[in-house]
């Protein structure tokens, strides 16, 4: 293949990526934000959603079944995480540190259950809908300008339909923040957590359910992003690193530069990765984080620490 | 009746006693001024009244309700409203943000929207509804805070220090309304410019050392002599 469309085939992988990494990351973004919580155990609620996702194709099948997951996977994960803020995050007083060490605990924990219940297994969810679609490439010929259809260069209608899902879900995500009252409340809590508890903001209740609603967006990452690439009780290890590279380059708590971040290492990661090797992506992609760390620590987006 | 009732309200600090045995009794509907040289306690007796600090002793009534165990948004929903000494507003908020959290305990629904809007007239930031709070000038974020407090339609307003940093212009400004907010609610107000205390007060209460020294009408106040020694010569205190 050439050049150019290699490099348009490399674009597309790295577009899936930052679509997934994108909404994983919006999660634990947004529970840092708020609740300035480190969480850990964040890539085991996406390895989870993958699971149930597995789990409800299973007893379900059909596109029904995926359509089903999609629903079912984030409400269990997402309440699963709400019994974990308030029988342990709330019980540590959400103190920094400790929560850092008990997610590491639930990582573990989540882990292992997932292990001894679903098994070793990679194991395949298969898409809703799928096919192939070439894509055509513009070449300057003997006799001009022509569309060619090099072979090799395509994609499938899922790889689309996971970046559209991504984008959707992340652009109601944006409304429901800026525009909805319990965004409003979240924003509050953000900002200043003893202030809102003095005009009256649950902050309690806010938190268990951020908690939540970090977990069922890495959730449903996980769902869409399963007919590609198999449930594996040790998926969330790489959704939890890249997840934190992004969240420390885009700035921990801002959401649009986790946004930003999550397109720029996306496609690099995709773009490295196709021309040079997945390993080189992941030590740029951490290079880039040291560096943002030295001379931006507050990322590319967040604001100073007063 | 009285509205808020105090009853020998004391707190230690690592054995420092901050406030000693305040009674204070307030009354539905009145203008009370609490004033004190600095470091005499009120912040703290303020703290307590509104929740913020946990008193070490005594007991605070509210409505003829023991409200001494409970905590600060507790208090907020039967009707106490607290504005505080340093600016206290969600700078990263626009400023219809602002109010609408504030508000937001008291009405629902479509009310809401109305509701802010109300509050943002009567302080004369209407045409700031957008802005974002931290960008607004000080005296203008010291109004919005005032619109914050006046959204949850208290029963009893508490401002701590409402004109420290506002201009002149800006304080005849807020002397009116305080007239105005007192028609339709009990106000208590901590305050250094004495000029603005003779003015609204109808009562004022002087603290010194973390005990009530004196408590009387305005004019009964300017000619206590013991107010004026507690102000290091009363020059302060009769301006």
């Amino acid at each position: 293949m050439e050049f150019g469309p290699h490099l348009m085939l490399a674009t597309l992988e790295g577009a899936v990526t930052a679509a997934v990494l994108a909404l994983t990351a919006a999660g634990l973004s947004l529970v840092f934000g708020v609740m300035r919580v480190v969480n850990i155990a964040h890539g085991e609620f996406f390895m989870l959603g993958a699971v149930l996702a597995w789990g409800v194709t299973q007893a379900v099948a059909g596109p029904w079944g995926y359509a089903l997951a999609l629903l079912v996977a984030p409400l269990l994960a997402g309440a699963l995480a709400v019994a974990a803020d308030v029988t342990i995050l709330k019980r540590l007083s959400y103190d920094p540190e400790r929560t850092i060490v008990a997610t590491i605990g639930l990582l573990y924990i989540l882990q292992q259950l997932t292990l001894m219940t679903y098994g070793p297994e990679a194991r395949p969810v298969v898409a809703p809908f799928d096919a192939r679609i070439a894509l055509p490439w513009v070449e300057h010929g003997a006799e001009g300008w022509r569309l060619t259809w090099p072979w090799g260069l395509g994609t499938t209608v899922w790889k689309l339909t996971v970046i559209g899902a991504a984008v959707a879900v992340l652009a109601a995500l944006w409304l429901f923040m800026a525009r909805t009252r319990a965004g409003l409340v979240m924003r509050a809590t953000q900002a200043d957590r003893e202030m809102a508890t003095a005009f009256g903001v649950p902050v309690e209740r806010v938190y268990a359910l951020t908690f939540g609603l970090g977990a069922a967006l890495a959730a449903l990452a996980a769902v869409l992003i399963v007919p590609i690439q198999q449930a594996h009780y040790l998926m969330g290890a790489d959704p939890l690193l890249l997840s934190f590279i992004v969240v420390i380059i885009g700035g921990l708590g801002s959401l649009p530069g986790t946004l930003v971040a999550a397109v720029l290492i996306g496609l690099s990661d995709g773009i490295i990765s196709v021309f040079f090797s997945p390993t080189l992506a992941k030590i740029l992609a951490t290079l880039l984080v040291a560096l943002v760390l030295v001379f931006r620590p507050q990322g590319l987006f967040g604001k100073r620490a007063a | 009746m009285s509205l808020l009732s105090v009853r020998g309200l004391t707190r230690d600090f690592d054995g420092l006693r901050a406030v000693d045995g305040v009674d204070l009794d307030i009354a539905e509907g009145e203008v009370r001024a609490l004033i004190g040289p600095n470091g005499a306690g009120k912040t703290t007796l303020v703290g307590m009244i509104a929740g913020r600090i946990a008193p070490s002793g005594g007991r605070v009534t509210f409505d003829g309700r023991d409200i001494t165990r409970l905590p600060a948004h507790r208090r907020m929903r039967l009707g106490m409203a607290y504005t505080f000494q340093i600016t206290s507003i969600f700078p990263g908020l626009t400023v219809a943000e602002n109010v609408t959290l504030a508000a937001r305990r008291r009405v629902r629904g479509a009310v809401l929207g109305a509701a802010v809007t109300e509050a943002l007239a009567r302080v004369g930031l209407g045409p700031r509804a957008d802005q974002v709070a931290g960008d607004l000038a000080y005296g203008h974020q010291r109004l919005l805070e005032i619109a914050m407090g006046l959204a949850q339609r208290p029963r009893l307003l508490i401002l701590d220090e409402p004109t420290q940093g506002l201009a002149e212009g800006e304080i005849a400004a807020f002397e009116t309304l305080i007239r105005d907010l007192a028609q339709e609610t009990t106000i208590l107000l901590i305050e250094h410019n004495m000029a603005v205390v003779m003015a609204l007060a109808h009562r004022i209460t002087v603290m010194a050392q973390g005990r009530v020294l004196a408590e009387g009408t305005p004019a009964g106040i300017h000619a206590n002599r013991a107010v004026q020694a507690a102000y290091l010569g009363g020059g302060d205190a009769a301006d």
